[in-house]
C-alpha cells in the first residue's frame, strides 16, 4: 500500500528525514517510536503534503501513484489521513458542516453522488457511536474549545467518517488520561480491517498495550535505525532507546 | 492566498446589462433638473420645496473627507439623475416590459406573484423607478402600507410629510443633501398600531443605465406595538466607469415597535486593478423614538469599489434596544469605511454591535464606531464586538471606535480580535479532502456566523453563497 524509499526531506535547509525506508501493507499496524526530535512528526507532514517541508530526494508510492505528485486534498482523498497530534480549531464551523464537505469531497472524487443530508446524519450517528464520541460534541464548532481528550477523539470520529485506507495517527495519545486512551485505541481498533492500513507515532509504549502493532520502527535523528515486531516495544519500555542509540551513533562513528 | 477575491469581474454574476426603452435627463445637475424631477413625478409644491432646499444647502457643503477612503473626484455633472423604463404602468403585471421582468427573474427575484418565495413581498426598482412591488393588496387588508415612494407620495401624502427628513434631514451631511434633492424613488412602508407584518418586505435595488445615479429613499415607520422585518437587495451591472449610490434609509420605531431592516449589499465592486464599480454613498438610520421600541441592522457587505455606510440608531425611547450586525467583506481594490453609531437618550437604553471585517486582496476595510451616552441617560448598556479577519498580506483592516459617555451610570464593553486565516487551519481542512477555496469559504462563513444567523433564513443562504462566490476561483 505505502511504500516509501529513501526519503529525504528539509525545512528551511534543514535536513530532518535523512533517508526513510518503510513498507506498509494492507491489513498492518506499524508504530513508529523515538526520541523528541527524531523526525516522527515531520514524516507525518512529509506524508501528507504539508509545503513547509521539502522533499529533497527518495519516493513515496500510494497504491502504485506517486504520492509526492499530489496536493494535499488529492492525497487526503486517495485514501490519506492524519490524525493530528494538535487538531486546529474553527471558530463557528460546525463540526457537521466541516465533515458533510470532507465526506462529499471524497465521494465526488471517487465518481460518487453526494450524500443526502439524512443519509449524512445516519452515517454521523452510527460512526460517532463506534468511536464513543458524544453526540453534542458533533454539533460544536471544530475543535473550538474541545479539551485536549476530545479534540483526540474528535480525530478518530473523522477518521471513522473518511475512512481512509491508511490513517497516520501522530502522537495521537499525548496528552490522554487512561480513559481517553482506551477510547480512543479501541476507536482505532474497530476501524481496522484487512483492506486498510494504520501508522501510530508515539513517544510511549503504553498506547501499544491497546494498539498491538505488527512492526516497530525506531526513528531517531531521520532514519529508521531499527525495526522488529511488537516485542521490539516491550524491550523498549524495559531499556528506552539508550542502546539503540549508542549503537547507532557508535556506528556512525566509526 | 494572496490572489484571494483579486479576480473579482468573472465572478460577478450579475453583470449583465438589459435593453429596456429608457427616458434619460440629459446629464448634470442644477436646479432645473431638480425642478425637472420633481415635475416628472408630479409631485406637490411642498416637496419640491424641499428639494430645492437640500439642493441649495448641498451647493454649499464639501465632500466629506474623514473616512478611511480614497475617493477618486466626483464630477457631479458627468452623471444622469433621472432614468426610468418607458413602459412603467404598473397596475398589472402584463403592462410591464417582458424585459424587466426577465431581468428580475435573472436576479432571482421573481415579479410574478405567485413565483415569488412565499412569505416576501417586494419592491422591484431599477434605475429611478419602482417598477412592481408584489402582495400589495394582501398587505393593505391589514392596513400595512408597502408601495414605491413617489405612489406613497401621491397616495398617503400626510404620512410622508409627517416622518420624511424627520431622522436624516438634508443637512445632515452631504450625500444626505444631494439624495433630498434629487431623490427619484424608493419605498414606503408604514405598519399600523399593533400589527405584527407577516411577511418579510423587502426591496431590490438594480442600476442597469449607463452614467446613471442611483438615489433612492427608503422610510419605514412601525406604528406602536407593531413589527416588520424588512430585506434590501441590490446589484448592478459590471462597468468600466464608476456609478455613485447614494441613499438615504430612515426608520422610525414608535412604543414597543419593532423594525429590523437587514441588507445584502451586492454592488458591482468594479474589476481586479479597482477600475469601474459603485461608490455607495448611504445615510442609514433609525429613530426607536418609543419607549422599549427596537431597531436591528444587519447587513451583509460585499459589493461596491468604495463603502461609506453606517446604519445608526439613536435611542430616544426610554428602555429602546439598537442592534447592529455586520459582515463586510472587500476584496481586489475595494474600499470599505463602514460601522454604526448608538445614540442613547433614553433611561435604561441599551445597544449591541457586532462587526465583522474581512479583508483580501489590496483592500481597505475600516470599522468606524460610535457609542455616545448623553448626560441624562441613566443605567445605559452597550456590548460591541469588532473583529476583523485577514487573508493575504496586502490588505488593510482598521477600528475607529469612539465612546463617549456622558452618565457615569453607563455599562458599555468593548471588544475587539485581529485574526488572520492560518495556514494550519487550511492544512487541516486540505488534510481532509477539501480544497484551499472551499476551506477559505468554510472559514470565512464561520467567521460571520454571529451575523449572518440573524438574517431571515432566505437571505441567510444567499449571503452565505455570496460570501463563497466572491472568494471563488481566487486561490492560487
Amino acid at each position: 500500500m505505502l511504500e516509501i524509499k529513501n526519503l529525504r526531506a528539509s525545512v528551511e535547509d534543514k535536513e530532518i528525514l535523512k533517508g526513510i525506508n518503510l513498507s506498509v501493507k494492507a491489513g498492518e499496524v506499524h508504530a513508529i517510536m523515538g526520541p523528541n526530535g527524531s523526525g516522527k512528526s515531520t514524516l507525518a507532514s512529509v506524508l501528507a503534503g504539508r509545503d513547509k517541508f521539502t522533499v529533497t530526494g527518495g519516493s513515496v508510492t500510494f497504491e502504485g501513484k506517486n504520492l509526492l505528485d499530489m496536493t494535499v486534498e488529492r492525497r487526503a482523498c486517495e485514501g490519506l489521513f492524519i490524525g493530528f497530534q494538535y487538531p486546529v480549531e474553527i471558530p463557528g464551523v460546525s463540526m457537521a458542516s466541516f465533515m458533510k464537505l470532507a465526506v462529499n469531497e471524497k465521494r465526488k472524487y471517487n465518481g460518487l453522488e453526494p450524500l443526502s443530508a439524512g443519509e449524512f446524519l445516519k452515517l454521523m450517528r452510527t460512526k460517532s457511536e463506534i468511536v464513543e464520541i458524544d453526540s453534542k460534541l458533533t454539533s460544536r464548532s471544530v475543535n473550538e474549545g474541545f479539551s485536549g481528550g476530545e479534540k483526540k477523539r474528535n480525530e478518530i470520529f473523522q477518521m471513522a467518517m473518511l475512512e481512509p485506507k491508511l490513517a497516520i495517527l501522530d502522537e495521537t495519545d499525548s496528552g490522554l488520561d487512561i480513559d481517553a486512551l482506551r477510547v480512543v485505541a479501541t476507536g482505532v481498533t474497530k476501524l481496522k480491517r484487512p483492506d486498510n492500513a494504520t501508522i501510530v507515532i508515539t513517544h510511549y509504549q503504553r498506547l501499544l498495550d491497546y494498539i498491538v502493532p505488527d512492526y516497530v520502527h525506531v526513528l531517531y535523528k531521520g532514519r529508521i535505525i531499527h525495526s522488529g515486531t511488537k516485542e521490539l516495544a516491550l524491550e523498549l519500555e524495559e531499556r528506552g532507546y539508550d542502546w539503540l542509540i549508542k549503537d547507532y551513533d557508535d556506528e556512525q562513528d566509526r | 492566498m494572496d490572489d484571494i477575491l483579486n479576480n473579482r469581474d468573472s465572478e460577478y454574476k450579475y453583470g449583465f446589462t438589459t435593453e429596456i426603452e429608457m427616458e434619460e435627463f440629459p446629464k448634470g445637475l442644477s436646479e432645473d433638473v431638480v425642478r425637472l424631477i420633481s415635475a416628472r413625478k408630479e409631485e406637490p409644491e411642498w416637496l419640491l420645496d424641499f428639494r430645492l432646499k437640500a439642493f441649495r444647502m448641498w451647493q454649499g457643503m464639501k465632500m466629506p473627507d474623514w473616512a478611511h477612503l480614497n475617493v477618486p473626484a466626483i464630477d457631479f455633472q458627468d452623471i444622469t439623475y433621472y432614468a426610468a423604463p418607458k413602459k412603467r404602468d404598473k397596475k398589472s403585471l402584463d403592462e410591464v416590459d417582458p424585459e424587466l421582468l426577465k431581468t428580475f427573474d435573472k436576479l432571482g427575484i421573481p415579479l410574478e406573484e405567485q413565483k415569488v418565495l412565499s412569505g416576501v413581498a417586494v419592491d422591484a426598482v431599477i434605475d429611478s423607478v419602482s417598477v412592481k412591488t408584489t402582495f400589495r393588496e394582501e398587505l393593505s387588508k391589514l392596513g400595512i402600507v408597502f408601495c414605491s415612494f413617489s405612489e406613497a407620495v401621491k397616495e398617503y401624502p400626510d404620512l410622508v410629510r409627517k416622518y420624511m427628513a424627520k431622522v436624516v434631514p438634508p443637512s445632515d451631511n452631504y450625500f444626505a443633501a444631494l439624495n433630498s434633492a434629487v431623490f427619484s424613488d424608493g419605498s414606503f412602508c408604514y405598519v399600523p398600531e399593533g400589527v405584527r407584518c407577516p411577511m418579510e418586505l423587502s426591496t431590490y435595488f438594480r442600476i442597469n443605465a449607463a452614467g446613471t445615479g442611483q438615489f433612492e429613499r427608503t422610510l419605514i415607520v412601525a406604528d406602536k406595538g407593531a413589527y416588520v422585518s424588512y430585506l434590501e437587495g441590490c446589484t448592478a451591472p459590471m462597468r468600466d466607469e464608476n456609478q455613485l449610490h447614494a441613499a438615504i434609509v430612515e426608520i422610525i420605531a414608535e412604543d414597543d415597535a419593532e423594525v429590523k431592516y437587514s441588507t445584502v449589499q451586492n454592488w458591482y465592486p468594479g474589476d481586479k486593478d479597482g477600475k469601474g464599480g459603485v461608490f455607495n454613498f448611504v445615510t442609514k438610520r433609525g429613530l426607536c423614538r418609543g419607549h422599549r421600541s427596537k431597531i436591528s441592522w444587519t447587513q451583509v457587505e460585499t459589493g461596491s469599489a468604495i463603502t461609506w455606510k453606517y446604519p445608526s440608531c439613536i435611542l430616544q425611547g426610554d428602555e429602546s434596544y439598537g442592534e447592529f450586525y455586520s459582515v463586510a467583506m472587500t476584496g481586489g481594490r475595494q474600499q470599505a469605511d463602514t460601522g454604526t453609531k448608538m445614540i442613547h437618550i433614553g433611561r435604561g437604553s441599551r445597544s449591541r454591535i457586532v462587526s465583522k471585517g474581512i479583508s483580501a486582496g489590496f483592500s481597505q476595510n475600516s470599522y468606524r464606531g460610535m457609542v455616545k451616552v448623553m448626560p441624562k441617560a441613566e443605567g445605559v448598556r452597550n456590548y460591541s464586538q469588532c473583529d476583523s479577519l485577514l487573508i493575504g498580506s496586502d490588505c488593510g483592516a482598521h477600528t475607529f471606535p469612539v465612546i463617549e459617555a456622558g452618565n457615569g451610570s453607563a455599562v458599555i464593553e468593548h471588544e475587539a480580535t485581529t485574526s488572520k486565516i492560518g495556514e494550519d487551519q487550511l492544512f487541516y481542512c486540505n488534510q481532509r479532502g477539501i480544497s484551499t477555496e472551499d476551506a477559505v469559504g468554510l472559514i470565512v462563513n464561520g467567521y460571520a456566523r454571529e451575523v449572518l444567523s440573524k438574517l431571515p433564513m432566505e437571505f441567510a443562504v444567499e449571503a452565505q453563497k455570496l460570501l463563497a462566490i466572491n472568494l471563488e476561483g481566487s486561490v492560487g
